[in-house]
């Protein structure tokens, strides 16, 4: 913010440079290429693109808030969008005439074909150059634009790019319904393209937009009508959402089909995870890296418990239901024992510890030291699948129900314990360690038993996975796990019960979807976490605070309010 | 009684526990002794390799225990500084090594391999801080934590998208190749004995830099007290960016010779070494620069004999496959039963 | 006259600084006392002593006949000692309610499972540790202010909000580190009524430790001077200011006790 009138030029570059930065990077990683061949709108606009131009337009947006008056920020905008394109030309050049090939692996003649847009140099750079400019100003005028206004474009853009990504999926699933293309067809790419028809992005963008000021201008008129009723009828319609997702909830497999409900399976056993993470991290303040490590706990027992393969030194071949209450013990059991040792340890010391002890976790699992015991790297085969009243759990759509009955169990336990003395108590050592001690918290009960749920869930998530897969080696408890989960819960909230089911979708669903980013899944959640703690450390769905002092003494308060 | 309540259950199992692994490592390393299946020349060899290998744990280590001394968090992305300063050594030293240089000057060879190195990882080093590090100053302990995992994993996954997911072979430096011939049947690698004289080398200046020098002056000052050091007119900016690039260049130096010795480039590299160096840090009391040289090299050495001499006697087969785990147990034990490490004062427990 | 703490022959060291030494006090049950004395006179150290915060590594603490040097702090808390800190520290994203309700902590007694199956045991902790919070919110003046996230309240009424919470635990005794730190002398002035409201109408008894010389002579009937950790006098507020050892502490430093009331940050 210059106090002067004076146009900005060295913002404008600066931002450009950066942007052109950036793009390079996300060019040379090879996210460019890779996600090219998802179109977001039919023939015109693929993934690859989305990405580069999404950096121009936000690059120009705050280009043009460095600006002291309108006009100058449309120009800003318009000198951030160019300096961008050439940095973006010259990694063309640099492509085309030398081999760069050798030490980086992306810069590709293929890479060079989507940013010169087929053209080749110099007529595609061209076109790059103008697209980045018109784009660079777009964001300067999102810039000047109202904010209600700002706010129902982003949010139709985002659609756009949302449906325009999941329309594979979304035509599957309408397909297997049986309702027929015919309805919607025309909203997507024909044939091979994949992502939106251009007709379908502008309705869909137009409804959006439209939707989002009318819900803008009528919401708080809605929601005063319903303050404004009984309370009697208040909860009666609470009960009836709730009655509504419970119904959608135990309806989904039969709409989703195979690949879709495995999706959301994978997802709740995040989520499962991220509720118990969410207690240890989110409400104790615990920063546990070694989270994976009850994870691998509970499927391993299950596996030893259950397995039919017979090459383990003993055979146990238990019935799931019986395996699966001790199999939560054991993790109960190994969360105490993990946890004693950490009981002085505070933030950064904790953390590496912790990892430690996923390591070693791992390891042993890995060696040929516990491998009569546990299968060493071959890992234990043949868990048979559990056994529901006569109904095999075997199937995507079966298993579904056994994850979402965890998942409300893990839900219902977490929100009570949250709104009880131990949630309080996790909460005020969080805040302060040695004063929730001097307010006469015991800390090694609390810590232990923030310990304990969180490896009692990740436990459940482990089991379940166990008898999903049927089969479990020590690989699928690598580190990257608990950083997974960890993200999933700082994006979504730490604390926040509803957060971890928002990190969860956004962080283990959205990556099952769209199997391009499984390559660049840790390359984006460590870039999330760094802007996250910049921007909104608190998440996306922060944590709530409640309301509990009663209206009784409120009399003595409006009264000044309305005053002043 | 009066005396007994004051133990609590959880210190009484953590006794419990220490006085189990002790006695295991005795029982072990008597019962390896006993059976004589190795020879003093085979424990030679371990304990120099692991003298090398403790070398480049005490130097990535140094990077840890500076930032934390100055800015009191664990710098979690340092061991992606160490894996960027080897993966680009690599890459100058296949073109030389390409194009013949590095068979015609070896000498001048080397030095720019480290010099490419330590360039790399500093200039990360200052990127990071002024990127994700420096907004953050006086934020909640957990918040630049949690950056700095982020950063590490940013880093490490950025570099498999730019160089490939393969395993590169590191050129082999003829110069360097073969062993020396001690007394007897004794020899020692020259490799590694590059390695040791080269961190030995390094840990010396930079003892003499922290000690004698303005700047390293400064950095003593600021991790003494960051608002005094400002109010003497040190730029406490400009120090804790000198600090970085200076355990950056360490860590960028211990990548060479990493390579050196293990002869393989991957992105992922940086993650063990970089934990064992962590653990080095601690050993050696974290905060305190002769602390981690002390325990890298302690580290080293023990992991190299650890596992043969405490496991074998025991009966384990492959102990070697355990040796991280043994790294990882005595930095648990060293955190609960000495916190202040080696040498240096407790940290670990913050002060009211 | 019963005595409710007694420190006997109390020593603190650090390395080889002794903050406290060989500190012999008595309180008398029910009254207000004051520890005062120069900038690293080692005050709040003996505090953190009291509150088990600090294990001391000669003599002994008695508190209603129980020794308590060595116990944990909320062990300590659990017997009936609460405190304050000099420069506040609240459960700063709770809201004032959940602060006092933590402070209420040691009075309830549901477990893991009473809290997941909302049992009755969970009800009625849940209700007698509201009641109490509003209870003392009204107390200190904060009734209304209950849902504020602690950090957002004004400064003074962060400073009440504290006391709640030490009350929360119903102790015997209550340490109040520098309460008045940051006050301006109107503030200052309700805070001294306050803590003798306090004593008058709950019986509690209260230990200080004060800058502010005006407030202490006013509201102190126990006074004790320390420097350099060694107790230096003991008495009524017209004893200590005759006391000749406690001027030359003080004025021996060429500082105001008015300057200095303002000025610390750190003792101990």
């Amino acid at each position: 913010m210059s106090t002067q009138n004076r146009f900005n030029w060295q913002k404008a570059i600066q931002l450009g440079g950066i942007a052109g930065l950036i793009g390079v990077l996300i060019a040379l990683v090879g996210m460019v290429e890779s996600f090219d061949h998802r179109d977001i709108v039919a023939g015109a606009i693929s993934m690859g693109w989305t990405m580069l131009l999404l950096t121009v337009l936000v690059a120009a947006y705050f280009s043009a808030s460095h600006q002291p008056s309108k006009s100058f920020s449309l120009v800003a905008s318009g000198i951030t969008g160019f300096i961008f394109s050439l940095v973006m030309s010259l990694l063309a050049f640099l492509i085309e005439n030398l081999d760069l090939r050798q030490i980086l692996v992306n810069a590709s003649p293929n890479l060079l074909k989507i940013l010169t847009l087929e053209n080749g140099i110099p007529n595609g750079l061209i076109s790059l150059i103008v697209i980045s400019t018109i784009f660079g100003i777009l964001g300067g005028a999102l810039y000047i634009l109202p904010a209600k206004i700002r706010k129902a474009i982003s949010l139709g853009l985002g659609m756009v790019a949302f449906l325009g990504l999941m329309e594979d999926i979304i035509q599957v699933t309408i397909a297997s319904t049986g309702s027929g293309n015919s309805a919607i067809g025309w909203m997507f790419g024909r044939g091979t393209q994949s992502g939106l028809s251009i007709i379908g992005a502008i309705v869909v963008f137009g409804v959006v937009i439209g939707g989002n000021l009318l819900w803008g201008t009528n919401a708080p008129k809605i929601n005063a009508q319903v303050s404004k009723m009984p309370p009697n009828r208040q909860r009666s319609l609470r009960i009836l959402g709730y009655g509504l997702i419970l119904l959608v909830v135990l309806y989904l497999p039969v709409v989703l089909g195979l690949y879709l409900t495995e999706v959301v399976n994978v997802t709740g056993l995040f989520i499962l995870m991220g509720l118990g993470l969410n207690i240890v991290v989110g409400f104790a303040g615990l920063l546990d890296l070694g989270y994976v490590a009850f994870y691998a706990i509970g499927a391993y027992t299950v596996g030893v418990l259950t397995s039919l393969s017979g090459q383990l030194s003993t055979a146990f071949e238990w019935n799931f239901w019986w395996a699966l209450p001790v199999s939560i013990f054991i993790c109960v059991m190994a969360g105490v024992v993990l946890g004693i040792p950490v009981l002085n340890m505070r933030g950064d010391y904790l953390a590496i510890v912790t990892l430690g002890f996923g390591e070693i976790i791992r390891i042993l699992a890995l060696s040929d030291f516990l491998k009569p015991h546990i299968g060493g790297s071959q890992g234990i085969v043949n868990i048979p699948p559990p056994d529901f009243l006569g109904v095999l759990l075997n199937k995507p759509q079966t298993l579904y129900y056994l994850i979402v009955a965890g998942c409300i169990l893990a839900l219902f336990v977490s929100q009570r314990l949250r709104d009880s003395r131990l949630g309080r108590s996790w909460k005020a050592m969080r805040e302060d360690e040695d004063v929730a001690q001097a307010m006469g918290i015991n800390l090694v009960a609390t810590k232990l038993l923030a310990f304990a749920t969180g490896a009692a869930f990740s436990g459940l998530s482990g089991t379940i996975l166990a008898v999903k897969l049927g089969t479990i080696y020590p690989h699928s408890f690598a580190l990257l796990i608990s950083i997974n989960v960890l993200s999933l819960i700082i994006v979504g909230g730490m604390g926040s019960i509803p957060g971890v089911f928002i990190g969860g979708l956004l962080l283990a669903g959205m990556p099952e979807l769209l199997r391009e980013f499984a390559e660049y899944r840790l390359l984006i959640y460590g870039a999330l976490l760094v802007v996250m703690m910049q921007v909104r450390p608190e998440g996306f769905w922060p944590e709530e605070t409640h309301k509990r002092e009663f209206h009784e003494d409120a009399p003595d308060v409006t009264p000044v309010q309305e005053a002043a | 009684m009066q005396s007994l309540k004051r133990f609590s259950w959880t210190d009484i199992f953590m006794w419990i526990v220490g006085a189990t692994l002790l006695l295991l490592i005795v029982i072990g390393s008597t019962l390896t002794l006993q059976q004589g299946k190795y020879t003093t020349v085979q424990w030679f060899d371990l304990a120099v390799f692991g003298l090398a290998q403790g070398s480049v744990y005490a130097l990535i280590a140094l990077g840890y225990t500076l930032v934390y001394g100055i800015l009191r968090m664990i710098n979690f992305a340092h061991s992606e500084i160490f894996m960027s300063g080897a993966y680009l050594g690599y890459f100058v030293a296949t073109s030389m090594q390409r194009n013949g240089f590095l068979q015609e000057n070896p000498l001048l060879g080397i030095v720019l391999i480290f010099l490419t190195a330590m360039t790399t990882s500093a200039i990360l080093a200052v990127i990071l801080e002024r990127i994700a590090y420096r907004p953050l100053r006086g934020a909640p302990r957990l918040v630049p934590l949690i950056t700095a995992i982020g950063a590490s994993f940013f880093l490490q996954y950025t570099f498999r998208g730019l160089f490939g997911t393969q395993n590169r072979a590191y050129p082999e430096i003829d110069y360097i190749r073969g062993a020396i011939p001690l007394f007897g049947d004794f020899q020692i690698q020259k490799i590694q004995l590059v390695v040791i004289i080269a961190a030995a080398v390094m840990m010396a200046s930079l003892a003499f830099f922290v000690q004698y020098t303005k700047t390293g002056k400064a950095m003593r000052a600021v991790s003494e007290d960051k608002n005094v050091a400002a109010l003497m007119g040190i730029d406490v900016d400009k120090i804790i960016v000198r600090t970085f690039v200076l355990g950056a260049s360490l860590a960028g130096a211990a990548g060479v010779l990493y390579c050196f010795m293990f002869r393989i480039v991957t992105f992922y590299m940086g993650f063990i070494p970089g934990l064992k160096a962590f653990t080095a840090a601690v050993l050696g009391g974290i905060g305190n620069p002769p602390g981690a040289m002390l325990g890298g090299l302690f580290l080293g050495i023990f992991e190299s004999l650890g596992p043969t001499l405490f496991l074998d006697g025991l009966g384990i087969p492959a102990p070697y496959q355990l040796k991280d785990v043994i790294a990882f147990t005595m930095l648990v034990m060293i955190l609960i039963f000495r916190p202040t490490g080696i040498l240096g004062e407790r940290l670990s427990k913050t002060k009211a | 006259m019963a005595s409710v703490l007694s420190a006997l022959n109390v020593t603190k060291q650090f390395g080889g600084l002794t903050a406290v030494n060989s500190l012999n006090i008595e309180i008398v049950e029910n009254s207000i006392s004051s520890v005062i004395g120069p900038n690293g006179a080692g005050k709040t150290t003996f505090f953190n002593c009291i509150t088990g915060f600090y294990k001391p590594e000669f003599g002994e603490i008695i508190f209603k006949g129980n020794r308590i040097d060595g116990l944990r702090p909320d062990q300590v808390t659990q017997m009936g000692i609460s405190r304050t800190y000099q420069n506040i520290r609240l459960f700063a994203n709770l809201t004032a309610l959940e602060n006092i309700m933590v402070g209420y902590d040691p009075h309830l007694k549901t477990g893991w499972l009473d809290a997941v199956l909302r049992t009755r045991r969970y009800h009625e902790d849940e209700k007698a540790a509201h009641d109490e919070a509003i209870k003392l919110l009204r107390f200190v003046g904060l009734a209304g202010s209950g849902d504020q996230i602690a950090r957002n309240l004004p400064y003074g009424a962060q400073r009440r909000l504290e006391i709640a919470r030490a009350l929360a635990s119903k102790p015997a005794l209550l340490l109040l580190d520098e309460p008045t730190a940051g006050m301006n002398p109107n503030e200052t002035g309700e805070m001294m009524h306050f803590i003798r409201d306090l004593r008058d109408s709950l019986g509690i008894t209260i230990l200080l430790i004060e800058h502010d010389m005006r407030l202490v002579m006013g509201i102190s009937e126990q006074i004790t001077v320390l420097d350099f950790g060694e107790k230096i006098a003991e008495g009524g507020p017209k004893e200590i200011q005759s006391n000749p050892r406690v001027i030359e502490a003080y004025l021996g430093r060429g500082a105001a006790t008015e300057g200095m009331a303002t000025s610390e940050n750190k003792s101990g």
